[in-house]
């Protein structure tokens, strides 16, 4: 185990992990995931939102088990190695917003930063716009890095915090366990509280158990590997340090040749799965995720790892990027593959204009 | 009595502790630098960082559990 630990805080982490995601990834897809939508943190927590009633869209309501997995695979790597230290105190309520500007920006491109680079690997090249526009997100956030933005100082919190999140996965582990047992007319349609998807993406998934333990492996090389697919590109750029790079590199380049073997790389703007070719809202909508991640300090799976962690104000960043689903699909801003929704653009500049508020004027208190 | 430079990032997120290290280490081309900082990931990117600039690194663990890491040059 110590040798395991040791390769994976090595510089081959990031690559090993990287390339676990990427073979993982389109073999869930094989397995009944949506296409190149094998992990996707923002397309899941959109469907958590919607198995729980925070939004009526039948087609995408489904308890992901990846999610769970990448928490509790997180906690445990974060026990075994002494790594569970329960914080909070770094302004989580700005992180929650940020949790919910993030997913709507995500949900706008349709896909998180992970699945940003797994579409590409699949051969979505719509995808290299929402990319572009990941990166100049970071980029922006790496000025406001530079001229000294902070959220402030987090502090050791009470043991149960650490676990608030965990025991919410558990739950949600329960409810996707026991849901099918409840909340249906004698016709078949839903009644709630749990809803789940019977068509389109939401009912499209691989077998529980298996989800849910890549989901674990995941989560436990990912704690290990301090693997982040935003701070990636943010060390590039404001440390010139391409250890984290190194992992997107591999995950691409595992993704592809995994899609390929697969069957499943299909090169193309048009007819992509789950995905519109709108360019402009490609990049706005990515380039609002990635500078709410980077204001956050990592991006939606990184957040889940520290929430695994004991990180409370990433459990809020977790959180909001759920509520944030929600609002995206009551108010029409998520996307669908006939393009950008009615309200997808007007929510993207007023998460932009939070965003570069927050960046502007969030400073550390103590800094000395 | 020491003269050391010190600085504290416990509780910063990511990439803070290794961006107020690598700023306080350009201001102090050789010399010693402590930086008091959380275990896990600040550690492994400060450490990273300082050797690959060419500094030694030496670790302590503080009682708390947080860890002080002196840089030499």
């Amino acid at each position: 185990m110590s040798t395991i630990s040791h390769l994976l805080t090595s510089r081959w982490g990031p690559i090993l992990t990287g390339i676990a995601v990427g073979i993982l990834a389109p073999l869930l897809v094989t397995l009944g995931n949506p296409g190149n939508m094998g992990v996707c943190v923002a397309c899941f927590s959109r469907d958590i939102a919607g198995a729980l009633g925070l939004h009526r869209v039948v087609t995408v309501q489904y308890i992901r088990p990846e999610i769970i997995g990448f928490v509790l695979g997180a906690l445990a790597a974060a026990l075994a190695y002494r790594e569970f230290r329960p914080r909070t105190g770094s302004a989580p309520l700005v992180r929650f917003l940020l949790g919910v500007c993030a997913v709507i920006g995500a949900l706008v491109f349709l896909g998180c930063p992970w699945r940003a680079y797994l579409r590409l690997a699949g051969g979505d090249w719509n995808a290299l716009a929402g990319v572009l526009g990941l990166g100049a997100g970071i980029g922006l956030g790496v000025v406001f890095l530079r001229m000294g933005f902070s959220l402030g100082r987090n502090r050791p919190a009470p043991t149960a915090l650490g676990w608030v999140l965990p025991a919410l996965m558990i739950g949600l582990l329960g409810l996707l366990l026991f849901a099918p047992q409840f909340g249906r007319n004698p016709d078949g349609t839903p009644t709630g509280p749990i809803f789940f998807s019977t068509q389109g993406p939401g009912s499209q998934h691989a077998p529980l158990l298996i989800s849910l333990a890549v989901g674990l492996l995941i989560g436990f090389l990912a704690q290990r590997s301090r693997f982040c697919t935003v701070g990636a590109i943010r060390d590039l750029i404001l440390l010139r340090d391409a250890h984290l790079f190194t992992g997107i590199i591999a995950l691409v380049g595992a993704a592809f040749l995994t899609s390929l073997a697969l069957g499943l790389f299909k090169p193309g703007f048009e007819g992509q799965p789950i995905a519109h070719t709108s360019t402009l809202w490609n990049f706005l909508g990515m380039a609002l995720s990635g500078l709410a991640f980077t204001l956050a300090g990592g991006c939606p799976g990184r957040q889940l790892f520290l929430a695994g962690e004991g990180d409370g104000d990433a459990a809020m960043f977790a959180l909001g990027g759920i509520v944030g689903a929600g609002v995206a699909h009551t108010y029409a801003a998520a996307s669908s593959p006939a393009g950008p929704a009615a309200s997808g653009p007007t929510l993207v500049v007023v998460g932009l204009i939070a965003c570069i508020l927050i960046g502007l004027t969030m400073r550390d208190p103590q800094r000395g | 009595m020491s003269t050391m430079r010190q600085i504290d990032v416990r509780g910063l997120s990511c990439p803070q502790p290794v961006l107020r290290t690598t700023q306080a280490l350009r201001d102090l081309p050789a010399g010693a630098l402590e930086v008091h900082l959380d275990a896990g990931t600040a550690r492994d990117n400060v450490v990273r960082l300082a050797e690959r600039a060419g500094w030694q690194v030496t670790e302590a663990e503080a009682p708390d559990g947080s860890l002080r890491l002196t840089l030499r040059k």
